[in-house]
């Protein structure tokens, strides 16, 4: 059974939501994508200042099984990216809710969070997929 | 885990250990000396060049090692899904070789190579036919060589007329990895659109992203998930009338031989892996052969060179011929000796042989698939009849018996067979693509169920055995984590200080 965390927003491509102290929002892949991918290798994260639409393809992670695209689930402009993950993308897997973020974004609104699947909709989503 | 199993064949060179024999005899020294002449001082190598220096003997045993560490279809049933790994008859191989063709010279004029060219142009005819397009060029010399001169057609195609807007390509979800990175490499931006339940391009979803920016749409038919595209008319038909051209990937082309073809189902470009279905060697990355077919709007953007016959003489169409060409994608005119193989399959086969191709490749599979279903394992598309591969997930022995579809391909080879493509497609967790092709006979079949059903016992008694597979092989489970983070292939000769 994989983890959702009750405090944070998801997308139904598996992306997770966190809004911070400040406003701005972060983004990573969810539990069951980073179990679903296995073993990262590598990650493509966006540069700063790149303008997203919601649903935009912004980062590229690629596992020994295959390569996929992150979408981010709302619009904004990238603030910070996880340079981290150029030499540890083991970290999306050991810790895909912590150290394991991919990007934080300055939203282009606040309404679109409304939007997104709540923990308990997201696990929904996951047991309708038979996960 | 370093374990050597075989040593480079510079560790065996000692100096001046020669294989006397197999020497050829020493090049006229006055005609060396004229040679030398003609290169400039300082361009001429000083150092003798560093080649290992071996007895025939140590030659002999480390090649013949080698080729021991090789799991191939000489040796063991390859069911790898999409690849068509079938038997290449040596006949293929026999007569490529003839000295004649192997003595020809690729500047040699057209006049002294009539024979080779009229090969070629039978090729470029026979495959026409087979496919139901207006024109071929076999120049490119892979399969994604072939994806890339394909959509670079539909790209000039469209700014031929000016329709400079139009750099979109749609790919399914179930698509080859290929397509989206050919739309790219062109300069295109890729739509992606998910399949139905069925398996089934979404029509609902092409609707949407057509439009005035849709340079055209990428398919294989039969599609990455085993089964035939049966909207595929009406797929065409939404495209068309939107303004965009239809690609044919050829990856899966071995289902359909000589029962549909891409032509008659609406397809503008086309690009056939020669080393699938026309069987020539392929695996552990090459030679190919892309030859890409077109219908008649794209005829003169075909890559040039191609063969063209006037009267009892053939010829090489170039640049002057074809201004409008995309160009040339080899040095040349393609991989020729891979090009001579197809071309005596195909003869050997026949129009009739080649109908029977496909319905083997078929019955095969969905024998296979009828068996394993009957054993236990759950399909994929289980509604489906299978193409000329099939889809099996292990999701359910994944979730109830930790055992993975890597740890089943694993523990098939202790079992003698080449493990089917795992994880692909993406879109079906845990999987196994099963592809037999024609060439195996009911026996093998029948022992590679076997085999699937063993396994199966093992994950349900004994899931730790299958898990640390394989045992047999010359190498354990590999870390292909590690691999993949710090690839190293350099290796330096011990005394290159010297």
């Amino acid at each position: 059974m994989s983890q959702v965390p009750a405090e944070l927003k998801y997308a139904k491509s598996h992306e997770w939501v966190r809004v911070l102290s400040d406003g701005r929002v972060e983004i990573g892949i969810t539990d069951h994508a980073q179990s679903a991918l296995g073993d990262l290798v590598f990650v493509d994260i966006p540069e700063v200042g790149r303008e997203l639409a919601a649903g935009e393809a912004c980062a590229v992670v690629e596992s020994v099984k295959a390569a996929s695209d992150v979408y981010t689930p709302i619009a904004g402009r990238v603030v910070e990216s996880n340079a981290e993950l150029a030499t540890a993308p083991e970290q999306v897997n050991q810790d895909c809710y912590g150290s394991g973020w991919l990007l934080r974004l300055e939203p282009a609104s606040a309404d679109e969070l409304a939007g997104l699947l709540s923990a308990e909709a997201y696990t929904e989503l996951l047991a309708a997929q038979g996960n | 885990m370093n374990q050597i199993l075989e040593k480079t064949i510079f560790e065996y060179s000692r100096p001046g250990r020669v294989a006397a024999a197999q020497c050829p005899p020493a090049a006229d020294a006055a005609l060396v000396a004229s040679a030398k002449a003609t290169i400039p001082q300082a361009l001429q190598r000083r150092d003798a060049p560093l080649l290992p220096q071996a007895s025939e003997l140590d030659v002999v045993r480390h090649f013949t090692r080698l080729s021991q560490l090789n799991f191939s279809i000489d040796t063991n049933f390859y069911p790898l899904g999409s690849c068509t790994m079938k038997y290449n008859p040596k006949a293929c191989n026999q007569y490529a070789m003839l000295p004649e063709f192997l003595g020809r010279h690729p500047l040699a004029p057209a006049s002294q190579g009539q024979g080779f060219l009229s090969c070629m142009y039978e090729l470029q005819e026979m495959l026409k036919e087979v496919t139901g397009m207006k024109a071929v060029s076999l120049n490119p010399m892979a399969g994604a060589h072939g994806e890339f001169a394909g959509v670079a057609m539909i790209r000039a195609y469209h700014r031929s007329r000016g329709d400079l807007a139009r750099n979109e390509i749609i790919v399914p979800e179930a698509a080859h990895g290929t397509n989206p990175a050919t739309a790219t490499m062109c300069g295109c931006i890729v739509k992606e659109i998910p399949v139905d339940a069925e398996g089934d391009v979404d029509l609902d979803a092409l609707a949407k992203v057509l439009g005035p920016n849709t340079a055209g749409i990428m398919l294989t038919n039969p599609s990455t998930l085993g089964v035939f595209e049966r909207k595929i008319e009406q797929v065409a038909k939404m495209v068309h009338e939107a303004g965009g051209l239809l690609y044919y990937d050829g990856a899966n082309l071995n289902a359909i031989l000589g029962k549909v073809r891409p032509g008659d189902m609406g397809f503008d470009v086309i690009h056939m892996n020669l080393h699938k279905t026309f069987s020539t060697p392929h695996g552990g990355g090459g030679p190919g052969a892309g030859a890409v077919g077109v219908s008649a709007r794209l005829e003169p953007f075909l890559p040039v060179p191609v063969v063209s016959r006037e009267g009892d003489h053939y010829r090489w169409l170039s640049e002057a011929d074809r201004p409008l060409s995309i160009g040339r994608l080899s040095a040349f005119m393609g991989n020729a000796g891979v090009l001579l193989r197809a071309y005596v399959y195909m003869r050997m086969l026949g129009r009739e042989g080649m109908s029977r191709v496909g319905e083997f490749a078929t019955l095969n599979a969905n024998y296979l698939l009828a068996r394993l279903q009957a054993a236990g394992f759950d399909l994929a598309y289980p509604t489906r009849r299978a193409s000329h591969e099939f889809i099996i997930t292990l999701k359910r022995q994944a979730k109830e018996l930790n055992v993975t579809a890597m740890d089943v391909a694993k523990r098939l080879l202790d079992y003698g067979f080449h493990a089917p493509t795992t994880y692909f497609p993406l879109l079906v967790p845990e999987c196994l693509l099963i592809e037999p092709t024609e060439t195996e006979s009911k026996e093998t079949l029948d022992a590679f169920v076997e085999a699937m059903v063993a396994i199966l016992a093992e994950a349900e008694t004994d899931a730790e055995k299958v898990k640390g597979a394989p045992y047999t092989m010359p190498v354990r489970r590999l870390d292909d984590v590690r691999a993949a983070k710090q690839l190293d292939l350099t290796w330096k000769p011990v005394d290159s200080a010297a």
